[in-house]
């Protein structure tokens, strides 16, 4: 409760700012635009606890109620880095104004979004166990953290990017091995459950913003 | 002292896309059974989940699976005014072939069968991928979901004209764009924290 008190911006009189209220009440709304009223609005409250619950997973992910070694500028470099993958312009932009926020978050800001540049490729591919499937191996870059970035980064961070470009773009080549690499750097057991879950939820956040972006435009009156 | 991941070297994965029912190996130490308070157990959300290797790893983190759980349950559950259930697990089935996760596709082609009654097509699309796929609702879906999976996306406008083309409603788009959404979050769950195991021979 301390800690997340003093890793609140406080205000003039020397109070804690809650943080959860300089961030949109849904995310997903504010990323894809939708409008409170709109037809889009009305289609996604059909579905009132998947939009609540993608809600609370990104709050759960990125504004925890207790702040774990796992922090918070950590998990925003690397929704920043996994943004920047996708190249969803508002997302990225989103996850920026997150990562800048927090303590610590603004040195960060220039490495992560340079390497998620270098990791730009398109996704999916892998390999299949030895069988019939081998004919649907695809190649593709093995993204390694440039070594130069890695004092800014910390080796933490480090780990965390090759990690979360491996789930972006390769998930099917993924191993005990590079689990293992979370741990050397470490990394503790919870710690890479919620890096898992931070790599993969923004994997399904982005999916939906860009589907229900694209359904905004297809359907005039929607 | 560095913990370390679990090894199953002897343990020979599936190598082929399969409606057969699979275990799944977890290589990080899920929670003890013992260990669960009643954070644990909200984030669970059902019960029965206790039995689950891969729950009681996720369940480290409760309040994110938790708020998962509930996104899951109503994203696949909830079909009023919307998508048959067989259509969704259609969406879940394809993006898991797109990607790769043999478990989580023989998870949903399953529940694809029950639903649809129609395991032949649904074994197709398991075993030719996306193009194989002839019926033309199907088809939309599932391309639409392949679609989605791409990263980038390459989701886009000619893919909804082909779900509305299929006869989708707005809010039955909406679901496919949810359901092959979230199977991209399962999917790199199953993939990177643990592995597929082979049925055990009756």
């Amino acid at each position: 409760m301390t800690i997340d008190v003093i890793d609140r911006p406080l205000t003039r009189d020397g109070g804690a700012v809650n943080v959860t209220a300089h961030w949109p009440a849904d995310w997903i709304d504010h990323l894809a635009g939708i409008e409170p009223g709109s037809p889009l609005a009305a289609l996604r409250a059909e579905r009132p606890e998947a939009r609540r619950n993608a809600q609370l997973s990104a709050e759960a992910l990125f504004l925890p109620a207790e702040e774990t070694v796992f922090s918070r500028a950590e998990r925003a470099a690397v929704a920043l880095f996994v943004a920047g993958l996708h190249r969803q312009a508002a997302v990225f932009a989103f996850y920026r104004d997150l990562l800048v926020s927090q303590p610590g978050g603004l040195e960060l800001e220039a490495t992560v979004i340079a390497e998620g540049r270098r990791g730009l490729t398109e996704g999916p591919y892998g390999a299949y166990p030895d069988g019939p499937l081998r004919v649907e191996n695809r190649s593709g870059p093995l993204y390694r953290v440039d070594p130069a970035q890695a004092d800014v980064l910390g080796p933490r961070l480090t780990a965390a990017l090759t990690h979360a470009h491996l789930l972006v773009f390769h998930p099917r080549d993924a191993s005990a091995l590079h689990l293992q690499a979370l741990l050397d750097a470490g990394w503790d057991t919870t710690g890479i459950v919620t890096l898992s879950q931070l790599v993969a939820f923004l994997t399904f956040q982005i999916r939906v913003v860009s589907g229900l972006t694209a359904l905004k435009y297809s359907l005039p009156g929607v | 002292m560095t913990e370390q991941v679990i090894r199953y070297p002897a343990q020979s994965e599936p190598a082929v896309f399969t409606q057969d029912e699979l275990g799944w190996l977890p290589w990080l130490e899920p929670l003890p059974e013992s260990a669960l308070t009643d954070r644990h157990r909200d984030g669970l959300v059902d019960p029965a989940r206790a039995k689950s290797p891969y729950f009681m790893l996720l369940v480290r983190d409760p309040e994110v699976l938790g708020a998962r759980t509930r996104t899951d349950k109503d994203i696949f559950y909830n079909t009023r005014n919307g998508l048959p259930r067989a259509d969704r697990e259609v969406a879940a089935a394809a993006t898991s072939r797109v990607n790769g996760c043999i478990f989580c596709a023989s998870v949903h082609a399953r529940f694809a069968t029950v639903h649809s009654k129609r395991r032949e097509e649904v074994q197709t699309l398991l075993d030719e991928g996306i193009s194989g796929v002839a019926d033309p609702r199907w088809a939309a879906i599932a391309r639409a979901s392949e679609a989605l999976t791409e990263t980038p996306s390459g989701f886009g406008t000619r893919d909804i004209q082909a779900l509305a083309g299929a006869g989708l409603s707005d809010l039955e788009i909406i679901d496919v764009i949810n359901g092959a959404a979230f199977f991209n979050w399962a999917n790199r769950l199953m993939l990177s924290l643990g592995q597929p195991e082979e049925p055990v021979a009756a």
